[in-house]
């Protein structure tokens, strides 16, 4: 059967990938982040989600197979 | 307070990529949805860690979330007792003595069990309140959702309702319970990643653990409770006006630790159907034990913010306040709205707010997919057209059925729903009187598991006696303050408990001693009507014990419920 830790990869990749490039975007938005105490909350959320996400692709059937299939 | 979120269109770019893989899954899964067990039962083929997570995802809805967070701004740190004391015993005991004989016994649900252990007619009367039961929840969970996402979102009540009602049966039909299961999964994650940023940032506001002791002294002495009051869990349970909760430290243990949590996670089929789909007998036995890790540090996340709320609350500078409903008084189950609203900026917003669109829909799919399992066997299969022997025919036929009931449940719901919009009284009290039936059952299938002795018609009396002892307690005492017939004595007001928790807790507990009481005396007085033969794989006591050294130790359960029980003993030392 489908084994889960794909699409729960794929999903936080993507999610990981959406917030980063925003919070790259929003750099130096000082007024956006006030009610965050000041902190770049998706830079470092969108980091965290993103590898998440890679860990989560890497574990996964899908992937180890095509990865040991590059091997031989 | 206005409770309108302003998403950004990186906020509706998260929330569409969510809803695209909510049903990619129930695409990919369709092609193995080949006959009803692969439907309803997830052709038993799913890994440990992945019930694990469903089993305690499908408690972890978005009521549940809310309500939980509201508890933490008005109970403090007692409200974790319902994640420690009141939750890992049970599954402990799940684990390691029951879980054995629900996977082991063929048995497809928790009302086929008492099926093969007692009589029909036990295993009727449990279906269908079941059946009823979670309908109901559905919808009310359906109808909180669509409420939400009108006063959260500005959403139109109608077209939230339906569209969310579609993308639920969409995944459920299109993958079943798998799709059920592997939704709850992902929902898991989108919980912890999309509320940990607003955990972290309410606690760094208030200056950490230390901070919030410090700043909720005067707050809570003011309340005439303790300085430390909302930071300790048992240390004030001595008596039970000493804590906000108002319940002493032997009505947690007897009340929730013991009738309330074990009639919920040991009996609950919604629950206990995760454990059930697992791949193996040793993997079932794991599944509420993995589920339990988690469980244990749900509170810092959710409970531990709502606490914080409180310091915010009477912070003027912090500009923090809830919504107040039309007596004036503060909506609790807002807080952690209004927390996500007070800390997130767009992007991580839309994390959150799809963390509880997801609980929401993963907590109706889950009824729905324990409505459609006990329709389909226990009640269409046994009272409408009974299994014929040709395997091919039944297993299409039975699969088609299970299709329809998911439909037919989805709609019921839908039902629901607005009945819930317009006399939302009406499901409340529906829901209270529903809450009755775990008790009972509990010590019915306690009894079963593990007295030999114990009859079928002893145990049919016990849980319609348990049943309506609860009615009558409920309908004969009131939580003080009570302003609607709802919260009880609407039969006469004899009996008042100073808060509604005492009430409930009161209310299990007599359900389960009479459900007990019943079957013990009325199995004595009767002739067993099973031989020890028939018993095996259902009794304990009538059961070969399971050999557990095939597996390395570190894997087996006994190993893990050792580790769950470690940790949360050190967790209620350090909160003590």
């Amino acid at each position: 059967m489908l084994d889960i830790r794909f699409p729960i990869g794929l999903m936080f990749t993507i999610f990981g990938v959406i917030i980063t490039v925003y919070g790259l975007a929003t750099m130096g938005h000082d007024a956006m982040y006030v009610r965050s105490l000041g902190v770049n909350v998706n830079l470092i959320s969108g980091i965290c989600t993103l590898t998440f996400g890679l860990i989560m692709l890497f574990l996964s059937d899908p992937v180890r197979k095509m990865l040991k299939k590059k091997d031989v | 307070m206005d409770t309108k979120f302003a998403l950004g269109g990186i906020d509706y770019l998260v929330m569409a990529v969510y809803f695209l893989f909510v049903l990619g899954i129930g695409w990919a899964l369709k092609k193995y949805m080949k006959n009803a067990s692969a439907f309803l039962e997830a052709g038993r083929s799913i890994p440990a860690w992945v019930a694990g997570l469903a089993f305690i995802s499908t408690n972890l809805g978005a009521l549940e979330v809310m309500g939980m967070t509201g508890s933490g701004l008005k109970y403090g740190m007692l409200t974790t007792h319902f994640y420690w004391i009141g939750a890992i015993p049970a599954m402990v005991f799940l684990a390691l003595f029951m879980m054995r004989f629900y996977y082991g016994s063929k048995a497809r649900s928790v009302p086929e069990y008492l099926k093969l252990r007692y009589n029909e007619k036990t295993r009727g009367l449990n279906a269908i309140l079941f059946a009823v039961m979670t309908v109901l929840a559905s919808g009310i969970s359906m109808y909180a959702l669509a409420i939400l996402l009108e006063n959260v979102l500005g959403w139109n009540f109608n077209i939230s309702l339906f569209a969310s009602a579609a993308i639920v049966l969409a995944y459920t039909y299109l993958g079943g319970l798998s799709s059920a299961i592997y939704n709850e999964v992902l929902q898991f994650f989108i919980i912890v990643i999309g509320l940990l940023p607003m955990a972290i940032l309410v606690m760094s506001d208030v200056g950490g653990w230390n901070g919030l002791q410090t700043s909720l002294a005067p707050i809570v002495e003011g309340k005439g409770f303790a300085a430390d009051a909302w930071t300790s869990t048992w240390k004030y349970t001595a008596t039970a006006s000493g804590n906000p909760l108002g319940v002493a430290w032997y009505g947690i243990f007897a009340g929730l630790g013991f009738v309330l949590s074990f009639g919920y996670w040991c009996t609950n089929f919604l629950i206990v159907q995760r454990a059930m789909a697992a791949e193996s007998m040793t993997a079932a036995r794991k599944v509420p034990l993995i589920g339990a890790i988690p469980k244990m540090f749900i509170p810092f996340l959710i409970i531990v913010p709502g606490i914080a709320a409180l310091v915010l609350m009477n912070d003027p500078l912090k500009g923090f306040a809830l919504p107040l409903n039309s007596a004036g008084q503060p909506i609790y189950d807002y807080t952690i709205i209004m927390l996500l609203k007070q800390y997130l900026p767009a992007g991580v917003l839309g994390l959150g707010v799809t963390a509880l669109l997801a609980s929401f829909m993963s907590g109706m799919a889950g009824n729905v997919s324990a409505f459609n399992t006990v329709w389909t066997y226990d009640i269409y299969q046994s009272y409408i057209r009974p299994v014929t022997g040709n395997k091919d025919a039944d297993d299409k036929h039975y699969l088609k059925v299970g299709k329809m009931a998911t439909i037919f449940g989805v709609l019921v719901s839908i039902g629901a729903a607005y009945i819930a919009s317009k006399f939302g009284n009406i499901m409340d009290f529906l829901q209270t009187i529903f809450s009755m039936i775990n008790a009972p059952l509990f010590a019915v299938i306690f009894l079963g598991m593990f007295w030999k002795r114990s009859t079928g018609n002893a145990a049919f009396t016990g849980l319609l006696g348990g049943f309506i002892i609860a009615l009558l307690h409920h309908g004969l005492s009131v939580p003080e303050g009570a302003t609607t017939l709802v919260k009880g004595g609407w039969i006469a007001p004899l009996i008042t408990y100073p808060v509604e928790m005492a009430q409930n807790f009161w209310t299990a507990i007599y359900a389960f001693s009479t459900a007990t009481l019943l079957t013990v005396i009325l199995s004595l007085l009767a002739r067993r009507t099973k031989t020890d033969d028939e018993l095996n794989g259902l009794v304990y006591s009538m059961t070969p014990r399971l050999d557990d050294s095939a597996v390395l130790w570190y894997k087996r359960p006994w190993f893990l419920a050792l580790i769950v029980g470690i940790i949360m003993i050190v967790l209620s030392i350090l909160f003590w």
